[in-house]
């Protein structure tokens, strides 16, 4: 063998639209879990600046509800959170040697949720009924 | 043309490839032939590989990866484009060597046995590892016959020619969890070493690996990690790990080598490996015993 060719990493994410439901579920898990994980260091960073108080605590919060786009996010916020609460459980029992064989069905069965969630969030986070 | 993989395909032909075989066989006769005998002799063969073309009812298109190092002309990867007849029941090997010695013979792939047995033959098919050999043509359409074929050689593999890769890093792999049986010992009065129909059952799916290396290829994390055991090599592993006719010793030993850092710990239960396998074997279920079975030799609380 003189050489050989290398086609190198560019067919795995480039070949996207052949992934199946185990694959989809394990990006979609990794992708929360980094969004959980960036959530968690703006939510202590933005409330340790309105920890004088009571009042402060409240004008930061209605302040930060005011704005349309935080609303919006909050409701990615939940979408992410919900589908990495499922997926998780999914993988616990796939952990436990349990349901192999319906892992694509349970997986899309946490989407359909996520989904079902997330619409009916919408009314609560969109009217700014929190702040 | 042993395989007569066509209904096409009348006698006449078969007369004229065996007798294009036997002059080579002769080796001399060619030297013998002028250069435009030559030319007649390739420009007949083509004109009847059109007409087989077109008298077919259906036909598939194969796009068919190449790359040869060694051809200048073949330097740069490429996708060559072959029109083979369809008859049914014909799988992509059939098509493939159809095309082979219609069109090209410088189209390099693996194969011997030609019924999913010796593993050879393991192929990237319109973007899944699979069998040649195992795979219908007419299974890659929704109905019918389908239109284009794309066959490339097995992904994260360095391709060697054509459709061949290197398999060498898989069958290291394959080796360092020592897939044999190691213990002589036999019991009391026995001459040979029994096993229960239990046992034999647990084991029964993980015998089934011919070592194709399908699902080495479609795993992401052995992609991307050239240490880590692969889907083949820990079914392997599971295989003798899970015989209770060895010993608690070497099971033991067994569980060490599964466990190690690049060992089941690298599983990210994508399932891939699961749904390529072309024997059916439920590899992301084994690889999941066997984490629980390390962790329950490590955590003894009972």
């Amino acid at each position: 063998m003189s050489q050989s060719y290398d086609r190198g990493l560019i067919e795995d994410f480039g070949r996207w639209t052949e992934f199946s439901a185990g694959m989809w579920a394990w990006i979609f898990h990794k992708f929360t879990g980094w969004v959980l994980v960036g959530y968690l260091f703006t939510h202590i960073a933005v409330l340790s600046t309105a920890i004088q108080g009571s009042e402060a605590y409240n004008s930061t919060i209605q302040g930060l509800e005011g704005l349309l786009l935080v609303r919006f996010l909050e409701v990615g916020l939940l979408a992410v959170a919900v589908f990495h609460i499922l997926n998780g459980v999914r993988l616990l029992f796939v952990d436990l040697g349990l349901g192999l064989e319906s892992q694509d069905r349970t997986f899309y069965a946490s989407l359909v949720v996520t989904g079902v969630v997330v619409v009916a969030s919408i009314p609560t986070f969109l009217m700014g009924k929190l702040a | 043309m042993s395989t007569g993989i066509t209904e096409t395909d009348d006698d006449s032909t078969e007369t004229q490839t065996q007798a294009v075989g036997a002059a080579r066989a002769a080796g001399d006769v060619y030297s013998e032939m002028t250069s435009e005998e030559i030319e007649a002799a390739n420009e007949q063969s083509r004109r009847r590989t059109r007409e087989l073309v077109e008298e077919a009812d259906h036909t598939v298109e194969l796009k068919v990866f190449r790359f040869d190092p060694e051809v200048p002309e073949k330097e740069e990867p490429r996708f060559d484009t072959f029109r083979v007849p369809f008859s049914k029941g014909m799988t992509v090997l059939d098509a493939l060597m159809w095309a082979r010695d219609q069109y090209d013979s410088s189209l390099t792939f693996r194969h011997s046995c030609r019924q999913a047995v010796c593993g050879s033959d393991a192929l990237f098919v319109n973007g899944k590892q699979r069998l040649g050999c195992k795979t219908q043509v007419a299974d890659l359409a929704d109905s019918g016959v389908p239109e284009t074929v794309r066959i490339e050689p097995l992904p994260h593999a360095e391709v060697v020619k054509d459709l061949v890769v290197d398999m060498e890093h898989f069958y290291d792999q394959m080796e360092s969890v020592e897939p044999y049986f190691q213990d002589e010992d036999t019991p009391d009065g026995l001459e040979e070493q029994y096993q229960s129909r239990e046992n034999r059952e647990k084991v029964k799916m993980s015998t089934r690996c011919i070592w194709c290396g399908a699902c080495m290829s479609s795993c992401n994390i052995a992609a991307g990690n050239n240490d880590y055991l692969g889907p083949a090599a820990i079914n392997k592993a599971y295989r003798f790990a899970m015989d209770e006719r060895e010993g608690d010793e070497l099971t033991e030993h067994r569980l060490n080598i599964i466990e190690q850092e690049h060992g089941v710990w690298r599983c990210q239960t994508q399932f891939s490996c699961t749904e390529v396998c072309p024997k059916d074997i439920p590899l992301t279920e084994h690889i999941q015993e066997l984490k629980r079975e390390a962790v329950k030799s490590n955590l003894k609380f009972w």
